[in-house]
């Protein structure tokens, strides 16, 4: 079973604990002079997002996390589970609720995702920073007005909600980040 | 993105204020008429503490290894021993495998030893020259023995506190204590919560560490369980370690064996005692007391940096 040294140990490696993988946030080298040394980290587990304090004595192995990101394609969901495949093979999996989580909101067919796969299994999955997604809903627009100024709740076709400027009607597409789920812009079709 | 490995790690501006800093080391000692010496980097001989990796260098043509030393120590009490008087010295040490951000395997270490002097009165002196180099520290110093720093900032007594008291703190910290004895329990309790604590706005003094930590110091005349062994701090950070040092060849070559013996049942190399030493110390060396200081990490302090290679000119990842 692959395995990492302390000394080894960087910001986004990826080992287990207790069962569950982890990535390390920090990792610190700490010794006193004449004393036994320690690396000190903080590790965030990648099934529940926490952050927890880890302190290993240096020299000790760490079992390797088989964590990996892949590109893929998303396809569809079933209302259980969300299918994605890799382009190049047509390797499908598909991921949970728990992996997919709040993402779901961005997930429009066809587009790419980064699906990090732990032994296999989809963790977790990343939106595209960008996606452009229809308005479906949204009180109408004031005519005339494309000034920047106030701003309204519109629903999309993947059923996320943004605030978008009073002039975006419903039909029309709009750019989001999904980082912080904001409007960007307009899309012309 | 990818940075200019072949630059030096610290700035130009940052190595002037370092040759500025060795400089007022060089008067200090000028100024007190300690003598300046040089001593070999490689020896036949190494440390024996568990917790010191010697690094092994071979030279062609000759089948025995040396070891480059983790401190200057050896060699300057032999010179004391054949009637040195006081001495000092800065020069390069090695560590294995000890990198981070306030670690690099070869650092600079400003070694000396005062006769005449106990552990106390080095620490005066520690703290004028600390003082002469971080002008910013306040007067005076505060000195805290091993136990009353425990009992002040982790809230328990390191000579008396059950073993099962000590791994359950440090559980604290996720660090599983399988495995770690009872000095190294101690070791993860001082890193965690109390170094950090020492030494914001004045010098600060640990004194009086368990003998099981002290391989090179005398044992205090009143209790035992401590040895005249001292370290210093400042802004949390360890820079500087000294002893009352020990006379007794006899006691010396027993320790030296017991932590050989402790290397043993780590799985660690045996080192070769160094019988040099032992043997000046047999000829006699006289009453000192000596300290090493991390000067790379006193001019991290003076420059206002928090990384150590941003002091060294060529740190570990550029060689």
């Amino acid at each position: 079973m692959a395995s990492y040294n302390t000394s080894e140990f960087r910001a986004g490696l990826k080992i287990i604990l207790d069962g569950d993988p982890y990535t390390i946030v920090e990792n610190e080298f700490v010794k006193p002079g004449k004393g036994q040394a320690f690396n000190r980290t903080r590790v965030r587990n990648l099934k529940t997002g926490r952050v927890i304090e880890k302190t290993f004595k240096s020299g000790d192995s760490v079992e390797a996390a088989d964590v990996v990101d892949t590109d893929m394609q998303y396809l569809y969901t079933d209302g259980e589970m969300w299918h994605f495949m890799v382009p190049d093979t047509f390797e499908q999996y598909a991921a949970d609720a728990a992996a997919v989580g709040d993402n779901a909101k961005w997930l429009k067919e066809q587009d790419m995702c980064v699906v990090t796969l732990w032994n296999g299994v989809p963790l977790d999955i990343a939106p595209p920073n960008h996606v452009t997604l229809k308005v479906v809903e949204t009180d109408p627009g004031l005519r005339g007005d494309t000034s920047s100024g106030g701003s309204k709740p519109a629903k999309l076709e993947t059923g996320a909600v943004v605030k978008v400027p009073l002039f975006v009607n419903e039909g029309e597409v709009i750019k989001v980040d999904t980082r912080t789920g904001e409007y960007i812009s307009r899309v012309k079709e | 993105m990818t940075e200019n490995l072949w630059q030096p790690s610290a700035s130009i501006e940052v190595l002037k204020l370092r040759a500025a800093l060795l400089q007022q080391v060089r008067d200090f000692f000028a100024a007190r008429a300690v003598l300046e010496v040089e001593t070999p980097l490689a020896s036949r001989a190494a440390i024996t503490e568990p917790n010191l990796d010697s690094a092994e260098v071979r030279l062609p043509g000759i089948a025995t290894p040396f070891y480059l030393h983790t401190s200057p120590e050896f060699f300057m009490k032999r010179l004391l021993a054949a009637g040195s008087g006081d001495i000092w010295q800065a020069c390069k040490v090695f560590r294995g495998a000890e990198h981070g951000r306030l670690h690099n395997p070869e650092f600079t270490m400003i070694e000396w030893y005062r006769l005449g002097f106990d552990h106390h009165a080095l620490m005066d002196e520690v703290a004028a020259l600390l003082r002469t180099l971080l002008p910013e520290l306040e007067e005076g110093d505060e000195r805290l023995s091993y136990a009353e720093a425990f009992r002040r900032y982790a809230g328990l007594d390191p000579f008396e506190a059950e073993t099962a008291e000590l791994a359950a703190l440090v559980q604290g910290f996720g660090l599983d204590p399988a495995g770690l004895d009872r000095d190294a329990l101690l070791d993860a309790i001082a890193s965690h919560k109390v170094y950090p604590q020492l030494g914001h706005g004045r010098v600060a003094f640990v004194h009086a560490f368990p003998a099981s930590q002290a391989a090179l110091a005398r044992l205090d005349d009143d209790d035992p369980r401590c040895a005249r062994r001292f370290e210093a701090f400042v802004a949390g950070m360890e820079l500087a370690n000294g002893f009352h040092e020990l006379l007794d060849a006899q006691e010396q070559r027993r320790r030296f064996m017991l932590e050989n013996e402790r290397r043993r049942e780590r799985g660690l190399p045996v080192m070769p005692v160094d019988e040099h030493l032992l043997a000046a110390l047999e000829a006699g060396m006289p009453d000192c007391a000596g300290v090493a200081l991390g000067f790379d990490r006193v001019v991290m302090l003076a420059a206002g940096r928090d990384a150590l290679h941003e002091v060294i000119s060529f740190d570990f990842d550029r060689i």
